[in-house]
């Protein structure tokens, strides 16, 4: 891989924000805003709505800017606490370390707020102490072994794009940590056309898994919002979920056989039967450990030959409720396309926002047209009226019929069809979001996402009463102006939906935002709990959600994981103290 | 109106505007037919009455109570459906604007006549707008006097804000012609005795519960249950509470609001009729002819009106802590379910602490105050000597000053003179008391000129009306002077000055009195604290860390006190003393039971042992006996 499999990839990507350097939202000088680089289809665009949509929403201005710390101060960076013993035997077995400072700051976060926002503000926590890239499951073999001789910290480290705390360093280790870099083991090393199973190194990045799959005309179609950066590993180690999941399954669907190295040695199983009864399934102590038990090194996983047609589609429903009684009758007849999302009227409002600026004459007369029909003649009112967008996967006959059917039902709850474009810039948008976080940041805009899992007569609940909680929350803090308190659906099941919150405000005024930001997004998480949402569809916990671990899994439930991980690991070297 | 006017009225900052001054300078019709514009409810559209019954019947709680009950019953699912269509064709509000507009326009007239004016206090009908914007609204006003039943309804249509639907009971339903009107007006319909009628609860609960969760109109309800026959707070009814409560345990509404609102009266349209009631005669059934025949009373002057539309309450904000509403998390939404121990504790608290909000909303009344002091005197003198004019305004005015210094709002018009002021309260109340050459007398009802005697009993019943009309005035001031009484009580018998021994004994009486006065449940510690400051800012106590030490001029302040809670005391000694000499008896029915208390209470009323007529009257009977259920002296056997 020409990007992510560098070991130093922090020359591509920010050091304090999301994503690629030459790719980040600006306004230019005539204050409009675009998207550089040419990464994106984005790329390169003016929004010309977005100034208005920003400075209204968050009652932000351009001319209060809040800019980060251009470069990282590492003087800043604690000096590294090393285990000369363990280094020296490392130097021994060949495996390529480093303890530079710009290395170790790098691999001490994941993407929480709490953890951008210091790094925009130039201070760096406890970081590893150094750094090593294994390239193939021996070496991390031979690292662990040497890891427990000296009784060394080991945080695994995939694509860093966590968002629970998990990649903080514990501030009460004492030890030497050691991030251990996954991103050398990046191969596929076999595929298998007769099982349709793919043999891949933990390490892959997920965008550079789907394209070398793609080359052999085959996928995965596990695709994660994150999946440009997140790893295999990671997936694996944080239950991750994929946008298509309707097709191809959760990451738990996915995998036939998992490799994990720990203090006690290697565990796998013995063959790639498709089910077993063999007991519980060891996988299931592997699927979210989020690191604390071991590294995992290699993964079977289900392939699938590379879809022949794909479409996009829209619907606009007149308000979110008849939206959520769509997804759930789609999901009742089991006839959920590849992706179906249910943004509400702010994400709608926002989704707007974010159109480029339109090309021709024509196509602006026929935006205007649309809306003309939708609120006029149809009654709509645009502040309630939300949308899905809808991604059809398949052979092109049956994708046309599948289509039918969804438009079908959705016609059954008032929901009008509104175009292929308008769910592919929905699709679209889901990759740049991440990176308009960091242009609420430099004007003092504070934005955070979370998600849950909810069964489907409690959607709506927890839709409504998350959303206010965070309003309230906010006021009651001391937030001037109101803030954007946003909900989509993403994801639906038989027996529930997954749910996804953004909440943003401006934080002028605040002397302490992070403060503030972490009580909102704690008195959200109880008020998701208290109305029967899960603690996590796919973030994982981490560390940010541990407190919650208890109640959400009982007594009993936390004893039976804490006994695992005391014979896995006795000595704690996998010591990052996630989940428990 | 100076800043020291204000003061003594009482009424502090509030902004208290007479809403009939308009209501008589400009036209009636105009009045109805106005726009009516309210801001709409921003958790949902409208939903009309027939969509709000539809919902009901497909809910799929009313399905599965339905199949169960089908099932214990032995009917068929269909016919038990039908049964609930029944249920709620009965208990269904029709809530139609047109129909608001005719009720105002009478009601327009028929206030006017009976009303000098109606003070509504404005800054709470603000808030009150902004609130039935944001979340489910529930009004729940204390209730003294039919008239409660239309007014928020009227005041909420003259200032926009959408109008209420409102809990009745049935028997309003079954009046001619009128029962329309108020379903039209909003109101819907509830039974009196339910029992354990499965099918009825369930359509109770769920329309009520829809109505809640729909939020665009708000729910008015009396968690008091009844009119309060003495003027005095009652017990609240948790049924309803909780009814209205739930959707914000299940997590089915982000909050809810409850605004307590406090009627207050000048003089209650239905005094002597809830004195009589009091005494045993039974209360007349409602029906359209009886309220024709009751237009008698329209032709009375009955002062001013005040209602006091309370702060909002955040159900969410005072639930916290108290209520794990993860406990509904692991079963059906629709599933009938028992609430928690700890939701029915926390519903109860809630009712409580609204009665308490109604109680310190409303306004005491110059007459109150002369009630106060007119029934500590012998009810002998009264009749007979009367009382010195000037004495009584003396002692009103120390009154006023007192129950200032305990916090209380008082509805005291500052633009008169203070002696017009109670000589006109004085010829207001002439059905109970009457000025007469610088003495103030009883009023008694006239002896039937074709009876030649009436018998001694018959005497007591007849001066027992009026000293219980009495009563029920002084109740009104009674919420301020409650727990400064029993302290004072309290140092009176304990003749302590240790604050541990007090509290001891002010929580004994707390405990005797629930039924009678209505305390927070888990409050005494304050509500201890609040008679101890009441009793110091007026100089009767000085208190330290450890003690609570009677001042020298103190005794004119405790000896008033102590006098105030003496009929209480007096009726529930007599009371015990019955159940006492029941107890070779072990079982006796309450029929039996209490017209023994009634003969030893005439016996000795005449013997001149029982200074009190309050011991006749039924509510103080039924208290002291719901009291000795409760601290479990006496237990009820279900035959």
């Amino acid at each position: 891989c020409v990007i992510c499999g560098n070991a130093w990839r922090h020359e591509v990507m920010k050091w304090n924000g999301w994503g690629y350097s030459d790719s980040r939202f600006l306004f230019n000088k005539k204050g409009q805003a675009e998207f550089t680089g040419k990464r994106y289809k984005l790329s390169g665009m003016i929004l010309p709505a977005l100034k208005d949509w920003f400075e209204g929403t968050f009652g932000a201005s351009l001319q209060h800017k809040s800019p980060a710390t251009p470069l990282l101060n590492t003087s800043a960076v604690q000096a590294p606490t090393l285990n000369q013993d363990f280094v020296e035997e490392l130097k021994s077995i060949g495996v390529p370390f480093s303890h530079e400072a710009e290395d170790r700051a790098f691999r001490g976060h994941g993407h929480c707020l709490h953890e951008i926002f210091a790094l925009r503000e130039g201070k760096i926590g406890r970081v590893p102490d150094m750094v090593v890239w294994p390239n193939c499951h021996n070496d991390v073999e031979k690292i662990v072994a040497l890891a427990c001789k000296h009784n060394v910290c080991l945080i695994p480290y995939g694509g860093g794009t966590s968002v629970s705390s998990a990649l903080e360093c514990p501030p009460e280790e004492t030890r030497s940590i050691v991030s251990l870099d996954t991103s050398q083991m990046n191969r596929i090393l076999w595929i298998d056309e007769k099982n349709l199973t793919a043999h891949v190194e933990a390490g892959i990045i997920g965008q550079d898994l789907e394209r070398l799959l793609n080359e052999s005309g085959y996928c995965t179609g596990h695709e994660p919002d994150s999946m440009e950066f997140s790893s295999l590993g990671g997936w694996v180690s944080t239950r991750a979920s994929g946008m298509k999941k309707n097709i191809y399954g959760n990451i738990e669907d996915l995998v036939v056989h998992i490799k994990m190295v720990t203090p006690q040695g290697v565990i796998e199983k013995s063959c790639q039967g498709p089910r077993m009864s063999t007991g519980p399934d060891i996988h299931h102590f592997i699927l979210g450990s989020e690191g604390t038990l071991g590294v995992v090194t290699e993964v079977t996983m289900k392939i699938r030959p590379v879809p022949e047609y794909q479409k996009y589609g829209s619907v606009v429903f007149p308000n979110f409720e008849q939206g959520v009684a769509c997804l759930r009758e789609v999901a009742k007849q089991r006839c959920a396309p590849a992706s179906i999302r249910l943004m509400d009227n702010e994400q709608f409002m926002f989704g707007h926002a974010l159109k480029p600026q339109v090309s021709s004459i024509f196509t602006s007369f026929l935006d205007g047209l649309k809306k003309f029909y939708i609120t006029k003649f149809k009654g709509f009112d645009p502040s309630r009226l939300c949308v899905a967008t809808l991604l059809f996967e398949g052979n092109r006959e049956k994708v046309l019929q599948h289509e039918k059917q969804v438009y079908d039902i959705a016609a059954k709850f008032g929901g009008l069809a509104a175009g292929e474009d308008n769910g592919q810039r929905g699709y679209m948008l889901t990759f740049v979001i991440a990176y308009l976080r960091d242009l609420g940041m430099d004007y003092y805009v504070i934005a955070e996402s979370f998600e849950t899992s909810v069964p489907w007569d409690r959607v709506l609940d927890v839709c409504r009463n998350v959303k206010a909680r965070v309003v309230r929350e906010c006021k009651d803090k001391g937030v001037q102006f109101s803030p954007l308190s946003s909900c989509r659906v993403t994801q639906t099941y038989d027996a529930g939906a997954c749910v996804y919150f953004y909440f943003a405000f401006n934080y002028r005024g605040l002397s302490d935002p992070v403060h503030v930001y972490e009580q909102v997004e704690h008195a959200a998480r109880e008020e998701i709990l208290a109305n029967g949402g899960s603690l996590s569809h796919h973030h994982g916990v981490g560390k940010l959600r541990k407190e919650w671990m208890r109640e959400t899994v009982s007594e009993v439930g936390v004893g039976m994981l804490q006994s695992v991980k005391d014979y896995v690991d006795p000595k704690n070297i996998f010591g990052n103290r996630n989940l428990l | 109106m100076k800043a020291s006017d204000r003061d003594l009225r009482g009424m502090k900052d509030d902004e208290f505007v007479d809403i009939l001054e308009e209501r008589r300078c400009s036209s009636d019709l105009g009045h109805a037919f106005r726009t009516f514009n309210p801001q709409p409810y921003k958790g949902g559209p409208p939903c009309s009455a027939a969509d709000l019954n539809k919902a009901l019947l497909d809910s799929h709680f009313l399905h599965r109570v339905v199949k169960e009950v089908a099932m214990e019953t032995g009917s068929s699912q269909e016919k038990v459906m039908e049964e609930a269509g029944e249920i709620l064709v009965e208990m269904s509000h029709n809530l139609h604007l047109p129909f608001i507009r005719l009720m105002g326009y009478t009601f327009s007239k028929v206030i006017k006549r009976l009303f000098t004016s109606i003070f509504v206090n404005m800054d709470g009908l603000n808030t009150l707008q902004q609130a039935v914007q944001e979340n489910p609204v529930i009004l729940m006003p204390n209730h003294r006097s039919y008239v409660d039943f239309l007014i928020i309804s009227y005041i909420l249509f003259t200032y926009d804000i959408p109008v209420p639907v409102i809990a009745a009971g049935v028997p309003l339903a079954e009046m001619k012609i009128v029962g329309e009107i108020l379903r039209r007006s909003g109101a819907f319909f509830i039974r009196r005795s339910i029992g354990s009628d499965k099918l009825y609860w369930a359509v109770l609960s769920e329309y009520v519960r829809g109505i809640v969760r729909h939020g665009f109109a708000p729910v008015e309800f009396y968690v008091e249950g009844l009119r309060s026959r003495t003027l005095k707070s009652l017990t609240p009814k948790l049924g309803m509470m909780q009814m209205v409560l739930e959707p914000y345990f299940k997590g089915e509404v982000f909050d809810i609001t409850l605004v307590p609102i406090s009627i207050s009266y000048d003089r209650v349209l239905e005094e002597s009729l809830l004195a009589r009631e009091l005494l045993g005669v039974p209360k007349p059934k409602e029906s359209t002819a009886g309220l024709l025949k009751a237009s008698r009373v329209l032709q009375e002057d009955y002062g001013s009106m005040q209602v006091n539309f309370g702060q909002p309450l955040s159900v969410r904000k005072l639930c916290e802590g108290k209520i794990n509403r993860s406990y509904y998390n692991l079963v059906p939404r629709d599933l009938p379910m028992k609430p928690s121990a700890e939701a029915l504790a926390c519903v109860s608290w809630l009712a409580h602490v609204v009665v308490g909000l109604q109680e310190r909303g409303s306004l005491i009344s110059p007459w109150s105050l002369m009630a106060c002091l007119l029934i500590q005197e012998p009810t002998t003198v009264l009749a007979e000597q009367g009382l010195l004019w000037d004495d009584l305004t003396e002692k009103t005015l120390w009154l006023r000053k007192m129950v200032l210094d305990f916090g209380a709002r008082l509805n005291w018009p500052g633009e008169a003179p203070n002696s017009a002021v109670m000589s006109s309260a004085i010829s207001l109340h002439r059905s109970i008391v009457y000025l007469k050459a610088g003495r103030v007398y009883l009023t008694q009802e006239e002896v039937p000129l074709r009876r030649h005697r009436i018998s001694p009993e018959e005497g007591v019943f007849r001066t027992a009306v009026p000293v219980l009309m009495l009563a029920a005035y002084r109740n009104q001031s009674l919420h301020a002077l409650v727990r400064p009484a029993m302290l004072a009580m309290s140092i009176c018998i304990t003749r302590s000055t240790q604050r541990d021994e007090l509290f001891r004994f002010f929580c004994f009486l707390q405990e005797v009195f629930a039924n009678e006065f209505i305390f927070i449940p888990g409050n005494l510690s304050q509500d201890f604290e609040e008679a101890c400051l009441c009793l110091n800012s007026c100089g009767a106590v000085y208190i330290s860390e450890q003690e609570v030490r009677v001042s020298e001029q103190s005794s004119e302040v405790i000896t008033f006190l102590q006098k105030l809670l003496q009929p209480f005391i007096d009726s529930y000694q007599l009371i015990f003393r019955c159940v006492c000499e029941e107890e070779q008896v072990q079982v006796f029915t309450e029929k039996q039971f209490l017209a023994a208390v009634r003969a030893l209470a005439l016996k000795l009323i005449l013997s001149g042992e029982l200074h009190t007529y309050e011991t006749l009257s039924s509510d103080t009977q039924k208290n002291v006996l719901s009291a000795l259920c409760r601290l479990e002296a006496v237990a009820k056997l279900r035959t």
